[in-house]
């Protein structure tokens, strides 16, 4: 670790791989007035960014010296609209954070508010809480971990989880009717139960798709181009990805086993079965590794739940009984005074709240999802501030970088997967 | 601190270490719903810091966020600090009147902090002394305020077709 540390970007280079060329071969001397550096402004809109980022370069040849990052470029004020939304609302705001997996937001919002209030779930709530958000983990993963492979050159894998991905959001679609922005579920619990078809798709996607992810593994995984491309690409050692903040997948393939779904379990994944994989150098294989791991974890996590789920007798309760946050049925609202009345005040945000500050984190995709949220007893947050594991880690980026060739770079901001619309808020 | 402490005792050797250490430099603490939620001086919050990253093992930075208190004309510091060894979670808040918004940098003792100080320099205009490269980070460079303090609007403030103050609140 500590030999690591002296020199972070390039930690046990392999004897086989192309050293950088020797200036005193060619009598320039580093940092003397020979030496030619070129700015190369990669981003903000770059096909291979994916994403608005920019990056602007000191390069010295192939190699990268330094990055001046701006970011910001989809700032949308998250945090100041919350200040105006009542609480609900805010879960469509959440949405657009991490998109590539929605639903987890979503339901950390949900928590969020639910531990404020101190709403109680039952059991069968929060299994199907964890298996939405262990669906959206793989729709999360599969495409953080196809686009490495596109990166790398390789654009069947993509191509061929993108289906499953698809068949993701068609399960999303049948729970809540909405496929990217799901906008899922109500603080409380969920708008209505999962119907028959739902079950059905989620049964077949956890029957059917191990077999696609191990075709995608076959791939990659033991490709030797693959190997020789994204082994001891942007590595990064333990002690710096922990002070710069890194969670979930990318602090993992580092060698750290946090985990907050086991570290501070949520929604009863306590209750469940799983490893944490962790990797060993924090390079771009690794990263690459830990996510195909996880998915697999995910799968096991979903048939667990479904397990449970079907010993229950249970098999009609979606929320909380929380009249106050969850809307009544439609033919009461036309029909009952109460059910008007409650139907009114929830929608216009009237619902009270204790005041009080609590803070709330979930498993995103990516790491660490918070929310701190302060309440002063008012119809909207007093302030909300989301802790955003891109915009954290993200800043590590130059570090990660500086002394790799441009296209490593590529590859290293895409195993990262940074979402432009969770780093921007 | 044996690793089967319970979280109460976890929070009392916090207390008990800060306050034998900081005296009354430390002006509150309390429970907030799970989490140990500790008031320190604006003086002493860079030491209080150090000591709980050294001593109390509080290694990683998880939030620093800027707050904006309208009520009494501060802005204050909101910190989530967590100790993977023991599995604990605290909160540290500190407060400074608006007219000097000034806090030492953490840069040196979290790097990540590194954003988190710009976020809130750009939302609240809180300065920190020290950091590296105090610039607006999300928002455009020569934006004219500092957008989450309460007394910047949200929307137009002539628009009458928005206006909720029908509900009291």
């Amino acid at each position: 670790m500590s030999e690591q540390s002296k020199n972070p970007s390039k930690p046990g280079r392999p004897a086989t791989e192309l050293v950088r060329p020797d200036y005193w071969q060619h009598d320039v001397v580093p940092g003397g007035d020979h030496r030619e550096l070129n700015t190369l402004n990669l981003g903000p809109t770059h096909p291979a960014t994916h994403g608005i980022f920019q990056n602007v370069l000191t390069m010295d040849g192939e190699y990268i010296q330094s990055a001046q990052q701006t970011i910001g470029y989809i700032h949308r004020a998250f945090e100041k609209l919350a200040e105006r939304r009542p609480f609900y609302q805010i879960t469509t705001l959440t949405d657009r954070l991490n998109y590539c997996s929605s639903p987890i937001n979503n339901m950390g919002w949900h928590m969020t508010v639910e531990k404020l209030c101190g709403i109680e779930l039952p059991k069968r709530v929060e299994y199907m809480r964890v298996v939405v958000m262990e669906l959206s983990r793989i729709a999360d993963h599969i495409i953080c971990n196809s686009v490495i492979g596109v990166d790398t050159g390789a654009l069947t894998g993509f191509t061929y989880v993108f289906q499953w991905r698809e068949k993701l959001y068609d399960i999303f679609e049948e729970i809540c009717g909405a496929r990217l922005t799901t906008n899922m579920g109500r603080i409380g619990g969920f708008e209505r139960n999962f119907s028959e078809k739902a079950w059905t798709m989620i049964r077949a996607f956890v029957a059917e798709f191990p077999k696609a992810l191990k075709e995608f593994e076959n791939l990659l995984v033991r490709n030797r181009i693959f190997m020789d491309r994204t082994i001891n690409c942007g590595p990064f050692p333990a002690d710096r990805a922990l002070a710069y903040g890194f969670t979930g997948p990318n602090l993992r393939a580092c060698g750290v086993d946090y985990d907050v779904r086991v570290m501070d379990p949520y929604s009863s994944y306590q209750d469940f079965d799983f490893i944490i994989p962790v990797g060993q150098n924090g390079d771009t294989y690794d990263r690459f590794m830990v996510r195909e791991r996880e998915m697999w974890e995910s799968l096991s996590i979903i048939r667990q739940a479904l397990e449970k789920l079907d010993k229950m007798p249970d098999k009609k309760t979606f929320r909380a009984e929380v009249p106050t946050w969850v809307l009544p049925p439609k033919e009461e609202v036309y029909n009952e005074m109460e059910a008007l009345i409650w139907h009114f005040k929830i929608v216009m945000g009237e619902t009270d709240v204790p005041v009080g500050e609590v803070y709330h984190c979930v498993e995103g995709g990516n790491g660490e999802l918070g929310f701190y949220l302060v309440s002063d007893g008012g119809r909207t947050p007093a302030r909300l501030h989301f802790r955003r594991p891109c915009y954290i880690y993200y800043q590590a980026y130059p570090e990660m970088i500086k002394g790799t060739m441009l296209s490593d770079a590529i590859l290293t901001m895409s195993s990262m997967n940074v979402i432009a619309g969770e780093l921007d808020a | 601190m044996p690793a089967f402490a319970t979280k109460a005792d976890r929070d009392q050797l916090v207390i008990d270490r800060l306050t034998a250490t900081f005296g009354d430099k430390v002006l509150a603490h309390e429970r907030q719903y799970d989490l140990l939620c500790l008031t320190v001086r604006k003086d002493a919050i860079h030491e209080v810091f150090a000591f709980l990253k050294d001593q109390l093992d509080f290694n990683f930075l998880t939030t620093l966020c800027g707050m904006h208190y309208a009520e009494r004309d501060a802005l204050g510091l909101v910190a989530h600090l967590h100790s993977f060894r023991n599995g604990h979670r605290i909160r540290v808040k500190t407060e400074t009147p608006l007219k000097d918004p000034v806090f030492p940098t953490f840069t040196d003792l979290w790097p990540t902090s590194n954003w988190m100080e710009r976020e809130a320099f750009d939302f609240f205009g809180i300065r920190f002394t020290g950091h590296p490269d105090l610039r607006r980070i999300l928002n455009m460079e020569d934006f004219p305020a500092f957008p989450l303090r309460k007394d910047y609007p949200l929307e137009d403030p002539t628009r009458e077709d928005k206006d909720d103050s029908f509900f009291g609140r």
